[in-house]
Parts: C-alpha cells; sequence; structure tokens
C-alpha cells in the first residue's frame, strides 16, 4: 500500500510522518515517532489508554486513522509537562497516590486535562462522569478523583 | 528473622510515612517503559494463530502457502518446541497452552505463529495457515463437565484423591477434602440449618496491559527476553525449560508491568517468541490483542458450590460444610484445593468438612486471580452465613464474632492460627460509622468477611553504597503497585538515613539471585525481609570500616541515626561518622560497601479483612448503584500507608466488578462471546463511590516490623458483602454471581410469584 | 519423635493414615522418611508440600527444624496471584 505523507503538530511541535492509510493514530505516536505515553489497552475504543487531544477534542487515538491527523492539533501525555516542572494534575497523581501500576495514567491525564479546560469546577459526580471512558484496574479511582479535585483547586488558583 | 516487639514502641522515622514513589515521576510524563513500549533493532512483529473451535483434534497444519509470502520470516507449531519436560506434567500444561500439541482445547488455543517484517504482512500470513480440525463435542459449563455423558478432554486424567481410582477417565481431575470433626453430629445438634446453591461465572484479572515481549535469541545459545511480568524469574525458568536454554543464559528484563493479579504469574505468549526469532535469528516483537488476552489468557475458575451450616440458637455454629466445584480450564491446578481450604477460615469450628472437585472444561487456563479461589468460596459461604444469623435472629455482625477464629483456633484447613486480626476486622466494622448510616428506600447493607494465607518465598537484595553516601537498593521482586516506595523506607529505616537517599530498581535475572514472583501478597513482605537483612550485612560493614579508621574495635562501634559512633567514656572526643563519611573513604578502607541477603522468607502472616456496603436495588429494572463502600484489613504493619491503602480500595473495586457485572459468556458453540472491554464491562469511575479504608495493625510475629502481605485479601469479601446487600435490598437471597440487573430482576420476579 | 498430620488426599495416598508418627529433626528428613516408609506419597512431594509448624506455614525452608512436641501439619505448596 502506498503511504500518506502527514504534516500536523505535535504537543506544539511540527511534524512531518509517513503512514499507511490504514495505521491508527496511536500506531503513528508509537511505532513512527516514538511517542509511548500513549498505550494500546483494547485497540476498539472501549479503555482510553490511547486517550489524546486532537483540536480540542479528547479522542481515543486507537479510532483516529494516522492521516486524519493532517494540519491539526494533537496534544499527548509528553507535552504536559514544561520542562521540568510538572502540570498540575501530574503533580496531584503523585501526591495522592492516583497511580499503582501507572499504565492507564498517561490516559488519564490526558482526560483529566481535557475536563477541566471545560469545566474548571467539577463536582464529584462530575468528574467521574467525565472520566468514564478511561479505564483503571487497580485503584478503584477513588484516589484519582481525589487528585483531580486538588489539581483543579490549584489550576484555578494560579 | 522474628518480629521484633520494640518495634512497636520505636519511632519509625521512614516506615509508615507515604512518599513520593521513585517510579512515579517516569509513569506521569509517559517514560516509563511497558511491555510494548521497547524496541530492538531489526525486530519482526509476531502474531498468532489460534483456533476458532472449543474441542478439535488437530489433524494437519499445513504452512506452505504461508511461508511463501515475502516478508514472513518464520513460522512456528508444536513442532518447533519439542517436548523437554520429562514428564513434569505442570511444565506440559504450560507447553501445550503456549502452542496445542495434538488437540485445541478452547477457542483461542494457539495452533501457529508467524513473525513477519510488520503487522499487515503477519495478519495476512495467518490467514494462508491451513489448519485441518477434526472437530469434537465440547463442554464449558463446570455442573455439566462433571456428568458422566460429557465430552472428555484428557481420556488419561483418572479422578485423583477417590478411593478405589475410578475406571474411566472423566473431567474430574482431582478431589480434594480438609475438615475436622464430625459435621453429621453438629448438624443434629443445631436448631436452625441453611442448605444452599451457589454458582459464580468466570471473571479476567482484568489487567489493562496486553501481555507483551521482545524476544532475541543468539545461535550461541544465549537469548533475551524484554517482557511484563510479575516474575522474571519465573519467566526465565520456564523459557529455558521449555527451550531447551541454559538459565544463566537467558536474561529476562522485567518491563513496568500494567497490572498482572495473578495473570502474570506463568508464560503465554514468550516461548513462542523465543521459538519465532530462534527460527527467524531476528528478534521478535510479540503483543497480544485485547481479544487475545480474553479467549487465552488465563482467567479464573466459574464455580458451583453447595454450603451446608448449622447452629445453635445461642448462635454457636455446629457444623459446617461445603461441596466445591471450580472449573480450571484444560488442564489441571490447585483451584479446587484452594476454595476448600478457605471456604471456612474466618470461624471457629468443632465440626467442618469441604469437599473441592478440579473440573477441567474447554475455556482457556485458568489462572490465579488476586486471592485465588477464595473470593467465590467466600461469596457461598458468608451468603448463608448472613442467612443463619438472621434466621436465628442475631444481628450478622454479632453472629461472626461469635464464631470468629481467633489464637489458638484450629483452622479449617488444618494448622492452628497464631494472632490474627479477624476479631478486630469485625469489632472494627461493628463500631464504624458506615454501620450506622440510616438507609432509603430500596437500599441496603451488606457486610463479609475474608481470609487469605500470604506467603514468602525465594528472594534476594543487593544494597551498594556509593561513594558519595547515596544507596542503591536492587530487588527481584517485580514492583506492581509501589514496592520500590516501600522498599527504600525499609533501607532507609534501617540504614537511619533519609528516604531520597535510596533509589530502588528491579534487577533483571542477570543481576541477581533467583526471587520468586510478586504473588501471594508476597511482594513487600518477603523484599522487606530481605531489605532489612542486607541493610544490617551494610552496618556491620560500615561499623567495621568506623572502627579500623578510629582503630578501636569494632565491638565498641554501635550504628544510630545514620551515624556509627564509638561506644563508650573513653571515646569521649571521637566525633560520630555519617554514612556519607564512611562511605567517601570506603576506596582506603577496604572497598565499596555494600550488604547482600539471599532468604527465604517464610512464616508469612494471614490477614483477614471485613467489608461493608450499601447497594440501591431498582426494582423495576434490575439495576444496581453502590453507595457506600468500606474496608478493614489487617497489614500487620503498613509500610507506605498510602499504598497499602491503594490496595484495599483496588481488591475491592475488583470485587464489586465481579459480584456486579463480570462475567464470562460462552456460546452454544464453545466460544467465548465477550472478548473485549465493551461487553466484558469493568466497573468505570461513575460506578463507584469513593472506598474508605481503615488499617488495622496486628503485627506478624515473624516479620521484623510485623508486616503482613496486603495485595490479595481485599478482593475475598466484596462478593459476598455485595451479595448480601443485594438481597436485603431486593427482599430475596441472590446465588448467582455476577448479579447483573437480568439476573436481580428475574430473582424479584420469582419471589413475587412463589 | 514427632506427630505429622497429613491432608485428605495425602492421608489416602499413605494408605487412609490421618496421623502418622515420624522420627524426623527437620522438614528435608521428614520428607525424605515420609518418602521411603510411604513410595506413593513421593509425587506429591515432588509436586511441592507446605509445612506448618505451630500454625506458621514454610514453603521452602528444608533445614527448618521440628521442635518436639510441635503441631505438624502437611499441605499442598500454595500459589497466590
Amino acid at each position: 500500500m502506498a503511504g500518506v505523507a502527514v504534516t500536523t503538530t505535535i504537543n506544539g511541535d511540527e511534524v512531518e510522518f509517513l503512514c499507511q492509510p490504514d495505521e491508527t493514530l496511536l500506531d503513528v505516536l508509537r511505532d513512527r515517532l516514538g511517542l509511548t505515553g500513549a498505550k494500546e489497552g483494547c485497540g476498539t475504543g472501549d479503555c482510553g489508554a490511547c486517550s489524546v487531544i486532537l483540536d480540542d477534542r479528547l479522542v481515543c487515538s486507537c479510532l483516529v486513522l494516522g492521516a486524519e491527523a493532517q494540519g491539526r492539533q494533537v496534544e499527548t501525555v509528553e507535552g504536559m509537562a514544561r520542562g521540568d516542572k510538572l502540570h498540575p494534575l501530574q503533580q496531584k497523581f503523585l501526591e495522592h497516590a492516583a497511580l499503582q501500576c501507572g499504565i492507564c495514567t498517561p490516559g488519564f491525564l490526558i482526560a483529566a486535562k481535557d475536563l477541566l479546560a471545560k469545566n474548571p469546577d467539577p463536582t464529584e459526580e462530575e468528574i467521574r462522569f467525565g472520566l468514564a471512558g478511561n479505564l483503571c484496574r487497580c485503584t478503584g479511582y477513588d484516589k484519582i478523583v481525589r487528585a483531580v479535585q486538588d489539581a483543579a483547586t490549584v489550576m484555578k488558583g494560579a | 528473622m522474628g518480629f521484633d516487639p520494640r518495634h512497636l514502641e520505636r519511632n519509625f522515622k521512614s516506615v509508615g510515612t507515604s512518599p513520593i514513589r521513585p517510579d512515579g515521576v517516569d509513569k506521569v510524563t509517559g517514560r516509563a517503559r511497558y511491555g510494548a513500549d521497547f524496541n530492538m533493532a531489526g525486530q519482526l512483529v509476531g502474531r498468532v494463530l489460534r483456533s476458532p473451535h472449543a474441542h478439535a483434534r488437530i489433524i494437519k497444519i499445513d504452512t506452505s502457502k504461508a511461508e511463501k509470502l515475502a516478508g514472513v520470516k518464520a513460522i512456528v507449531t508444536a513442532a518447533d518446541l519439542p517436548d523437554l519436560t520429562d514428564g513434569n506434567s505442570e511444565m506440559y500444561a504450560i507447553l501445550d497452552n503456549c502452542m496445542a500439541r495434538e488437540k485445541a482445547l478452547y477457542d483461542g488455543h494457539a495452533v501457529a505463529a508467524v513473525a513477519a517484517v510488520d503487522a499487515h504482512t503477519a495478519k495476512r500470513a495467518l490467514k494462508l495457515i491451513e489448519v485441518t480440525y477434526e472437530v469434537l463435542p465440547h463442554v464449558t459449563d463446570v455442573d455439566e463437565a462433571m456428568k458422566s455423558t460429557a465430552p472428555v478432554l484428557h481420556d488419561t486424567v483418572f479422578t485423583e484423591g477417590v478411593e478405589p481410582k475410578p475406571d474411566a477417565p472423566s473431567n474430574v481431575a482431582k478431589r480434594t477434602q480438609y475438615g475436622h470433626g464430625d459435621v453429621e453430629a453438629g448438624f443434629s445438634q443445631a436448631d436452625f440449618v441453611v442448605e444452599r446453591s451457589f454458582k459464580t461465572e468466570q471473571t479476567h484479572q482484568g489487567y489493562i496491559e496486553p501481555h507483551a515481549c521482545v524476544a532475541n535469541t543468539s545461535p550461541d545459545g544465549t537469548a533475551e527476553l524484554w517482557v511484563c511480568t510479575q516474575g522474571h524469574f519465573v519467566y526465565r525458568q520456564h523459557c529455558a525449560e521449555l527451550l531447551g536454554l541454559d538459565v544463566s543464559k537467558l536474561r529476562v528484563t522485567s518491563s513496568e508491568i500494567g497490572g498482572g493479579f495473578g495473570g502474570k504469574t506463568h508464560v503465554w505468549t514468550e516461548p513462542v517468541a523465543l521459538a519465532l526469532s530462534r527460527k527467524a535469528g531476528r528478534p521478535v516483537k510479540l503483543v497480544m490483542t485485547r481479544d487475545e488476552v480474553f479467549r487465552a489468557s488465563g482467567p479464573t475458575s466459574a464455580t458451583s458450590i453447595d454450603v451446608k451450616i448449622g447452629a445453635r440458637k445461642d448462635g454457636t455454629i455446629t457444623a459446617a460444610s461445603a461441596s466445591l466445584r471450580y472449573s480450571c480450564g484444560p488442564y489441571y491446578g490447585m483451584w479446587a484445593e484452594l476454595g476448600a481450604m478457605t471456604a471456612f477460615a474466618c470461624y471457629n469450628l468443632e465440626n467442618v468438612k469441604t469437599v473441592g472437585y478440579e473440573v477441567l472444561v474447554n475455556r482457556p487456563k485458568t489462572a490465579a486471580y488476586r486471592a485465588p479461589s477464595a473470593p467465590m468460596a467466600a461469596f457461598a459461604v458468608e451468603s448463608a452465613i448472613d442467612e443463619l444469623a438472621k434466621n436465628v435472629g442475631i444481628d450478622p455482625v454479632e453472629f461472626r464474632i461469635k464464631n470468629a477464629a481467633r489464637e489458638g483456633t484450629r483452622s479449617s484447613y488444618g494448622p492452628v492460627y497464631g494472632p490474627i486480626g479477624i476479631g478486630p476486622t469485625l469489632e472494627a466494622v461493628k463500631n464504624h460509622p458506615h454501620m450506622k448510616a440510616p438507609l432509603g428506600k430500596n437500599q441496603g447493607r451488606g457486610m463479609a468477611c475474608g481470609f487469605w494465607f500470604n506467603f514468602g518465598g525465594q528472594t534476594c537484595t543487593d544494597i551498594n553504597i556509593g561513594m558519595d553516601g547515596s544507596v542503591s537498593l536492587a530487588v527481584g521482586t517485580v514492583d506492581v503497585g509501589g514496592s520500590r516506595a516501600s522498599l527504600s523506607l525499609v533501607a532507609a529505616e534501617e540504614l537511619g538515613i533519609a528516604y531520597e537517599q535510596v533509589k530502588a530498581v528491579v534487577a533483571d535475572t542477570s543481576s541477581l539471585g533467583y526471587n520468586d514472583m510478586t504473588d501471594g501478597s508476597r511482594g513487600t513482605f518477603s523484599s522487606s525481609m530481605a531489605t532489612i537483612s542486607a541493610a544490617r550485612n551494610a552496618i556491620q560493614t560500615l561499623r567495621e570500616r568506623a572502627a579500623q579508621t578510629w582503630d578501636i574495635p569494632v565491638e565498641d562501634v554501635v550504628w544510630e541515626k545514620g551515624h556509627a559512633i564509638a561506644k563508650g567514656e573513653k571515646y569521649g572526643n571521637l566525633a560520630s561518622l555519617s554514612l556519607k563519611d564512611i562511605a567517601a573513604k570506603s576506596g582506603n578502607t577496604g572497598g565499596p560497601i555494600a550488604g547482600h541477603s539471599e532468604l527465604v522468607a517464610d512464616g508469612a502472616g494471614v490477614s483477614f479483612a471485613t467489608h461493608i456496603c450499601d447497594i440501591e436495588v431498582d426494582p423495576e429494572t434490575g439495576a444496581t448503584r453502590v453507595l457506600r463502600y468500606t474496608v478493614v484489613q489487617d497489614a500487620g504493619k503498613a509500610v507506605h500507608p498510602a499504598y497499602v491503602e491503594g490496595q484495599y480500595q483496588g481488591g475491592a473495586a475488583q470485587g464489586i466488578g465481579w459480584a456486579l457485572n463480570e462475567e464470562y459468556i460462552y456460546g452454544s458453540d464453545g466460544r467465548l462471546q465477550n472478548p473485549g472491554f465493551l461487553d466484558y464491562r469493568i466497573p468505570v469511575c461513575s460506578d463507584l463511590p469513593m472506598i474508605d479504608t481503615q488499617i488495622l495493625e496486628i503485627p506478624n510475629p515473624n516479620h521484623p516490623y510485623g508486616v503482613r502481605g496486603v495485595g490479595e485479601t481485599s478482593i475475598v469479601p466484596p462478593l459476598a458483602a455485595i451479595a448480601n446487600a443485594v438481597s436485603n435490598a431486593a427482599g430475596v437471597r441472590m446465588t448467582h454471581i455476577p448479579m447483573s440487573p437480568p439476573r436481580i430482576l428475574a430473582a424479584i420476579e420469582a419471589e413475587q410469584a412463589g | 519423635m514427632v506427630e505429622v498430620t497429613l491432608w485428605g488426599s495425602l492421608g489416602a495416598a499413605a494408605g487412609g493414615l490421618n496421623k502418622i508418627d515420624i522420627e524426623a529433626k527437620d522438614i528435608r528428613e521428614l520428607f525424605r522418611k515420609l518418602a521411603e516408609q510411604y513410595p506413593s506419597l513421593e509425587p506429591y512431594i515432588d509436586r511441592g508440600i507446605a509445612v506448618s509448624i505451630d500454625g506458621v506455614i514454610y514453603r521452602d525452608t528444608w533445614a527448618k527444624e521440628l521442635p518436639e512436641d510441635a503441631e505438624i501439619f502437611l499441605l499442598p505448596r500454595l500459589a497466590g496471584g
């Protein structure tokens, strides 16, 4: 199959790549661009471990074709920290022990970032429903919700 | 190395705090590398061809067309994995499960594998492999499989543990029995008896990370394996045995692991990856799809359990018995046996009898799932106990307190208990505010107890002290939930230095002696014992170096708060030497300073938990809502309390999913209907409330700090606690897990009709 | 001399005996003597047996001494998850 040339912006940087027409954005990120933060947990859009932000929209990158990134903005977990300064969500996840194995963490951080961008002062219920597209098998979500609540407070005050 | 009671008064500086873990920043920035995040130059993509039949003889496998496809570099079948197991039935089962030898025994059983230059080519190659099957009748239900008319999976299996030995093969691989006393006599003394049958459907550990590895075999007989695993030394052992490699020549590196819960305690595709690499002469990356994880890794047993319990009108249990039938997939394990051992472990019983039946079915090979076999047995027993308490007219918590096991009780599986926590967890629950919270319409409260053994095992740990005074801690137990932090706390505590001065890593198999896997809640328990031992060895050397520096006998040097101190008035002028001071001079005083430990951490303490939950049931749809959940569990000593809480909450969440929704659904064609996260739906964030936890600390006398394992016990009570809550809310006793909306609705309607 | 209690299947393999008296000073000697006196127990020993001494379970420590008058209980070698 002939490759498709794509020009896109990832975490603020312009990126060019060649991919197959049926390759997912997740495959492109992981296998062509070395950005392995997004994970494949299911490949069918049910677990959220591959979550990225595409032009201000939270998506499962396993359900987006690499070619669809043409001319758009992609945000992944690798772009959340500024140099060695962690994003408040990242910091709070650590402080609240909101991760155990950590495989779902990049997806949750992106989903939480998107949630707080659209709703900076969410209730517990809004956080729970806002994150319902991300599966975690280790934590039972309790500490994840607390971390997001705490980060929201910090981000509002900043 | 026993418990030191001075620790009860000791002011721990590090142990008992909750600092940020050393691997944390990597995990929140996406830098941490899991099984599928690693690549080797020139690697090929491996994919596995799997049987679409639940039970079939493999007549022929023709790989010729696939071999001709450009880009295909190797194809393997069972012929490429000769049987080197030498009569070891456990290893043979693993071998046959990795690649079917004569029969496909379940939908998803591996029959061939390819390695190709990319995923496209590998997938096309699989389609070109022609397998001729002779489809056989199958059986997937545990009770159906026990019938004499059921299709038999192996005609070489005759039920073990039955006298006289049966003359016909069957699917009942083993019968095991536990207990003491005389249950018939005991039942005759009872004023109230409850007798019920229960069923639980098969569930999967549900780790978000599929099995993944990169295998690289060299022509000189060495090999490397990067893999997500709960035990890289165990994987090394399995792969070396199955492939005929020397253990020391196979270097296995454990990636970060994205969840295991028992499902990554033995090999599934890794020997196949190594075989492909061997044949292709190139590294092979083999990652399971989610579909494959459900169909072809290791879910837990489906069960069918009968329970009978009798009590006098004062509430004393006089007899308890259970018959427990557990499915094990196509190869037997000890799943029914564990159920038979744990079923009544929480209670002080004069007369008890449990019989376990290990039943072969055409489903994937059962693997351990967090306190394996205990949750189902607890569901059956704790449901019956609740009903019995109600009949006798005693509060369910009081009933359990009255009959709870204590120090000196003969357990239902044999040995007598030392100091244990079931009484304290029950007392804590009795007084917990959750028990007094008001309930509304269609809401019910349930509570239940649970037990797990916890294990020790072989453990090696290395402490190396850098010349700048920083400490490297190399451990061999895979970190599934934060143990690197806990072990750093222990090292810091023993050495008397700051947590931040210690850096813990999980070493690969070439860098450390054998370590048992992270299962059985043994990670922190065993590695902390080894860490304490290694630290004390290092302290011995530190004292010797100080003694040498001061030119005094080492007996006069003590180690306190991270410093060597000359003990005695005559040494009044000697300033203490810090670890950093001594390390800086180590090159001149005898070389690098280290402490090692290779030990068997035996004497793990059993742990108990009691859970409370409130559930609301919608009587029109059978839908449920978890309103409130509380976990009370004994940890012995919580090294890192936030991570102990995390284990409690995680186990509870898995139990909630198991109780209310998760199940493997098989069609009449013997194929798994729901091998994906859409239809095998685990709890999401909006399904659960905050999960309250209370950590009790009844010290384990066999650990220097009293640590008990904590990872597994919290999945044992939820099925029962929730069943009791739903039963109370709906007004009908629930006996089939999961209690999904259709089941609850059917039970309510049957109760109303009958 | 220690008295050893065998769990169900083991007892059946030992000819229906539930309790056995054995002269053994540690776990290694116990296993050796059991295999000698009851050859049908050997496959179980090979597969792995855990030994409970006064309630504490030992899975791998063959040098562990068996105190006189201790309660010794043989169990299958347990696995976790």
